[in-house]
């Protein structure tokens, strides 16, 4: 417990700097972190990448496995995705099944892919009503500094698509990559003392009132949003991060590009 | 399947009392206490120190030292076959004894009532994972400022078309006759890690722990070489003002 | 209750009767460096080593960082090779702060009973502070009115006792509660750093940016002055923490000061 909380003169500090229009680490409003994104990081992945969000660091990789589909979709292939908080990343992290945050985590990212159909599921059946392919996307978080959710999605879509779909190894046929239709992007932002702030940092979340997660796709259409903590905003403040998603969701899309 | 052609040569080139290429990089992360990163030929291995820090839950708190804890864990992707997310036997008998291993080496009598947490993650797994993480977490201890006797090298030796060998690969492993982990300190010469399965005469145990010997002390520099080079700027000109540690308190 | 103790326990305490026998003697080092008294200065070896490195085998003393095995010295720490006074120490370049009596420290509270408060020194042990070592007199059960948790106060480490358990005080002239300002944490080793020779960094810093600045000794530093100018200290501390090129360390930091307080909305002040 002694471990999570915040001292209230760094509270204080967070909130002085924002009625000048300024955050501790010096970035605007609308400003990301520095990113780097490096694919290909596990080969006994078909497809992974280590996503660095400032010094949020996380890493996603794709397995592909040949297996039955569900009976509502009997010609799809199926996405799994699962998130690990592992202790090794933070002092608040505790070993043990997903929680509800990294519950939360996995369900908000695989809600933005399968809701974009960023992945063409109907190429990922091998015999209707008997066996497709599943995608498991599987998320680790390694260094958390805020903001998982747009380091995480960002890693799930760069490590998708990068996916060779390992179709020899289970006699089907051919290697493919994994048939992608778009490059959905995540933008998450907070709630502060009503200015919104872009890409928070672990300190900033937590003084942070809302979070809001806008998962744009290429048009600029929205695809998925959460609401998180407890806080609430406003319907232009909602306005104001979807419009940013859509702006800041194009710069993302080209570092996957 | 033949593992060892007639030059004496494995499948991946190297001779049989060669090590991997390996690579150790201290303080990778920036929320752990320590940290360390290894690539060993197809192994990726992270590991993170979290403590000394107040142990919880209460009723594990040793009042006489700290409690030296350990979770070794294979990330979902890091083998062929997806392997589910959690604990398993085989993961849980490795976290125990590399924590023995590591336990032996710390002060822990300087701190007691407190836990020290190492986490290790394989990233990538190619046989010896136990190896390079145990590898891995002395040096995030060390990168912690835990106060230790020594670091822990380990390398496992095997025995592969009838012969000894140094460091299995997975193919090696998968069609070896014998695997034999260990973790030595090389100064003193002992034993802090020992596994072995498989079928090996008392000859060839000989034979492999020599082999093992020499390998942990190669690894051993690895070690030294990584702690060293993350602090390499710090030889320069931090000493002097080092040595003022007295006037803490200014305003 | 008394326990017999055994040859590997006594070892511990011979050992950490050697390390308190060696911090003395640095310190008197070290008030002799202070007056200037060159003469005794052993040249300073600047050898980084790792636990199990060989320090000395026959000498010198074992001292912080170091234990003994079969007569001969090895470091028991990551950190810097020194020798003072007959004695082989290893100065950290990491690790826990480990509290002694009389240190200065800046703490958070982080639990509150009715007589008592729990404060987080930035070491393994959170440490106590009794309502009887406040500057206040503070009834039973009333302690949230005077510190609520999540706020920071400057004490000093009261006593600390063999099993390590610590106390904290707030009773001398100068500690209180801290309101304000900015808080930052830097590993306690590299608090020497920040404050330099003779104090030389930490006052340049406050020349510049005109701001109040407690380095507490657990490496919790509190900063408090104009907004821009906490932003602009806290960068500068951060600079010495990381470290790079240190060879330049203070003219670089320096170089910052100057380029931002000319530059920045304070200019107009100088």
């Amino acid at each position: 417990m002694a471990r999570s909380v915040m001292s209230e003169i760094k509270k204080d500090h967070i909130h002085r700097l924002l009625a000048r229009g300024k955050r501790v680490d010096g970035r605007n409003w609308d400003e990301f972190r520095e990113i780097t994104i490096q694919t290909n990081f596990t080969e006994t992945a078909e497809g992974s990448a280590r996503v660095k969000l400032g010094n949020t660091d996380v890493l996603v990789g794709v397995k592909m496995e040949t297996g039955i589909p569900f009976p509502d979709t009997p010609d799809k292939g199926v996405l799994a995705t699962n998130a690990e908080l592992i202790p090794l990343a933070s002092p608040t992290f505790e070993p043990g099944p997903p929680d509800e945050n990294a519950i939360e985590l996995a369900r908000v990212v695989d809600r933005g892919i399968r809701e974009s159909e960023m992945i063409d599921l109907d190429a990922l059946c091998i015999v209707p009503n008997e066996e497709v392919w599943i995608c498991f996307v599987d998320i680790y978080v390694l260094d958390y500094d805020g903001n998982l959710f747009d380091a995480s999605f960002l890693g799930a879509v760069a490590a998708l698509k990068s996916t060779i779909v390992p179709a020899s190894r289970y006699g089907k046929g051919e290697d493919f990559k994994l048939p992608i239709r778009c490059l959905p992007m995540s933008v998450t932002a907070v709630q502060i003392e009503n200015s919104i702030l872009v890409d928070p940092t672990l300190d900033e979340e937590k003084v942070a009132a809302a979070r809001l997660t806008v998962t744009t796709d290429e048009n600029g259409d929205i695809r998925a949003m959460q609401k998180g903590l407890k806080g609430s905003l406003t319907v232009d403040q909602i306005k104001k991060i979807i419009e940013t998603s859509q702006r800041l969701g194009k710069e993302l899309r080209k570092l996957v590009g | 399947m033949r593992l060892i052609d007639e030059n004496g040569l494995r499948i991946d080139g190297r001779k049989v009392d060669e090590l991997r290429p390996i690579r150790i990089e201290a303080g990778v992360l920036k929320r752990a206490d320590g940290s360390a990163y290894v690539e060993w030929g197809k192994n990726k291995v992270i590991a993170a120190v979290y403590g000394p820090r107040e142990c919880h839950p209460r009723h594990l708190q040793d009042p006489s030292k700290a409690l030296v804890q350990c979770r070794y864990n294979m990330i979902a992707f890091s083998v062929m076959e997806r392997k589910r997310p959690g604990p398993d036997r085989r993961s849980v008998e490795i976290s125990k004894i590399i924590a023995e291993a590591l336990e032996y080496v710390i002060f822990t009598e300087y701190f007691p009532r407190t836990s020290i947490d190492v986490y290790i993650e394989i990233l990538q797994a190619n046989a010896g994972t136990r190896c390079a993480g145990l590898t891995a977490a002395s040096v995030a201890l060390a990168d912690a400022g835990v106060p230790m006797k020594d670091l822990v090298p380990a390398v496992a030796v095997g025995k592969v078309d009838n012969q000894v060998v140094l460091d299995l690969t997975k193919e090696e492993d998968n069609h070896g006759q014998a695997d034999l982990p260990m973790a030595i300190i090389p100064r003193t010469g002992e034993v802090l890690l020992m596994q072995m399965d498989g079928h090996m005469t008392v000859e060839e145990f000989n034979k492999a722990i020599d082999l093992g010997y020499k390998a942990c002390e190669k690894i051993y520099q690895l070690q030294k070489d990584a702690l060293r080079r993350r602090y390499a700027v710090e030889e320069i000109e931090t000493f002097e003002e080092a040595q003022h540690p007295q006037t803490a308190m200014e305003e | 209750m008394w326990k017999r103790r055994s040859s590997s326990e006594l070892q511990v305490i011979d050992h950490y009767q050697n390390r308190m026998k060696a911090r003395h003697e640095n310190m008197k080092e070290g008030e002799r460096d202070f007056n200037k008294d060159k003469e005794s200065l052993v040249k300073p070896v600047r050898e980084i080593v790792v636990p199990g490195d060989l320090l000395d085998s026959g000498k010198l003393k074992p001292g912080d960082g170091t234990y003994l095995s079969n007569g001969k010295i090895y470091a028991s720490q990551l950190g810097i090779k020194s020798i003072k006074s007959n004695f082989v120490n290893v100065i950290p370049l990491g690790g826990p702060y480990i509290p002694s009596p009389g240190d200065s420290v800046i703490g958070k509270i982080v639990d509150i009973g009715p007589s008592n408060w729990l404060v987080d020194i930035n070491s393994p042990y959170p440490a106590p502070l009794h309502v009887t070592e406040v500057p206040w007199k503070v009834e039973f059960g009333d302690t949230a009115r005077y510190l609520n948790i999540g706020d920071t106060i400057l004490a000093k480490v009261l006593l600390v006792d063999e099993t390590k358990r610590v106390q904290v005080t707030m009773k001398e002239q100068g500690l209180r509660k801290l309101q304000g300002g900015q808080i930052i944490d830097i590993s306690h080793s590299k608090v020497p750093r920040v404050i330099g020779k003779g104090g030389s960094m930490i006052q340049m810093i406050k020349s510049y940016t005109n701001c109040r600045i407690f380095v507490g000794q657990n490496g919790r530093i509190w900063l408090d002055g104009d907004i821009e100018n906490i932003v602009y200290a806290i960068r500068a501390i951060k600079m010495i923490e990381e470290g790079a090129q240190t060879l330049r360390l203070t003219e670089r930091v320096k170089e910052y000061l100057e380029s931002m307080t000319r530059s920045g909305l304070n200019g107009k002040q100088q």
